[in-house]
């Protein structure tokens, strides 16, 4: 039973659909930035995304990832630190065009990206129609901020899974911590369950 | 880095305001005394929930303002379209109570065993987790040089002030005061750049530890200017506090 917080009380109301808003989040209209550590610029020249531990090893350039088929998508994104962001509009190649790339048995990935942030996510929730690599944001390029050149989106998990300036993924039998995860944040992170941190 | 992740489950603990302190005209440090409370790194954040008399709840996460063995705080500043900060800076009383539940993140973190020379820049109310830095090097007697570099917008908005005026032992206390500057003020009074970073900053050759908390565009700054003086992305350890984001 939670102690009443004297005096305090609800200053807003409801400005959404419960079944839009998980527990224990607020909506924002603003697109918060959090990250550990400095924004990295990658020329695009550089750039490639690649998919180690199938049968072989894959990798597209910035020209071939963008000339893959893409799609735009409007998703509620919902953030760890309690911002939830409804409606928000991508452009990106959907995970299931970069897999059917490669031969493998995994269940298991970790995304990993420009200045070392990692992240794992079960493989089926990178399938099916759920996970893209994104690299357009409200019709423009994605902000290096934001991610750019190109960021993880998977919508239905808590954002730090959505891995800013991903460059590829590793395809695992087993899963393990990427970043956050190593410093207590859940596993898999379910926000409509409250998956925060270890143990939720 | 290793032992600071969180073990076990988070729990959610009874927290009782024990003090209060206004530190400038919208910003409060909040004393708490939360039996179980299992301590914290200097760096790491806990979340807090209220709960109303309706039952409705409000989550929200706030740096830890109290050094590691200090009684716990938070210092919060007050939006005035929020709806937890407004309560917190302006109707919570001693005795009043909340839950609470953390410590959380271990990255942001400063321990005696990491070294330096440190450098720490903050903007606005950036500055809570960084004071617990330099709290938790005094009280630790540890003599690591120290830079802290300050973004205000002016000196009646400079929070920890009497602390950070007093100063500590191996510690320089830089201010800018971007918006307003008292009379006969010599020191910076504009946003925060490339210039002034590389008069500030130690020399990457010093293998410093950079660790900047504050707005976006203050911390995008920061940071880009650090890795261009050389500094590792690595040793530059950020932190952000958006309009929105954990206030």
């Amino acid at each position: 039973m939670s102690p009443i917080s004297r005096g305090f009380h609800r200053r807003h109301e409801a400005q959404q659909p419960p079944d839009r808003v998980p527990p224990g989040q607020y909506v924002t209209t603003d697109f918060p930035v959090l990250s550990a550590g400095p924004t990295p610029h990658t020329p695009l020249t550089e750039w490639t995304f690649s998919i180690a531990g199938g049968r072989e090893p894959k990798l597209w350039t910035w020209e071939q990832f963008r000339s893959l088929p893409s799609e735009t998508v409007t998703v509620d994104i919902h953030c760890v630190t309690r911002w939830s962001k409804l409606d928000t509009t991508w452009e990106g190649v959907s995970l299931d065009v970069l897999l059917a790339a490669v031969e493998h048995d995994a269940r298991y990935v970790l995304a990993f990206s420009d200045g070392g942030y990692t992240t794992n996510l079960p493989l089926a929730d990178l399938t099916g129609g759920r996970a893209w690599v994104a690299f357009s944001y409200r019709g423009g390029a994605l902000p290096s901020e934001h991610g750019g050149p190109a960021r993880l989106l998977v919508p239905h998990l808590y954002f730090w899974k959505s891995a800013k300036w991903v460059r590829g993924l590793r395809l695992r039998d087993g899963d393990e911590p990427g970043f956050w995860e190593t410093y207590g944040y859940h596993m898999y992170g379910d926000p409509w369950r409250e998956q925060r941190y270890a143990g939720d | 880095m290793a032992g600071t992740a969180v073990r076990g489950r988070l729990t959610w603990r009874t927290a009782t305001v024990e003090s209060l302190v206004d530190e400038t005209a919208r910003v409060r440090t909040i004393g708490l005394s939360v039996p179980g409370w299992a301590g914290h790194l200097a760096g790491q954040h806990l979340d807090i929930r209220l709960t109303a008399e309706d039952g409705y709840h409000a989550e929200r996460e706030y740096s830890i303002a109290s050094a590691p063995g200090e009684p716990l705080a938070i210092t919060v500043e007050r939006l005035d379209d929020g709806e937890v900060s407004p309560y917190l800076t302006e109707e919570l009383r001693p005795g009043d109570q909340f839950e609470l539940r953390g410590p959380v993140g271990g990255y942001f973190v400063w321990d005696d065993a990491d070294g330096g020379p440190l450098l720490l820049l903050a903007g606005g109310s950036g500055i809570a987790p960084l004071r617990c830095i330099l709290r938790r090097r005094a009280l630790a007697a540890n003599s690591v040089a120290a830079r802290l570099l300050y973004s205000a917008r002016s000196r009646d908005d400079v929070i920890y002030r009497a602390e950070l005026d007093r100063g500590w032992d191996g510690v320089e206390v830089i201010y800018t005061l971007t918006r307003r500057q008292p009379p006969g003020w010599t020191g910076y009074a504009r946003h925060l750049d490339r210039q002034m970073l590389a008069e500030v900053a130690w020399p990457a050759a010093d293998a410093p530890l950079a660790y900047v908390c504050g707005p976006t565009s203050f911390v995008e700054t920061v940071a880009a200017g650090l890795v261009s003086l050389g500094y590792p992305p690595g040793r530059v350890k950020t932190e952000r506090f958006g309009a929105t984001g954990g206030q």
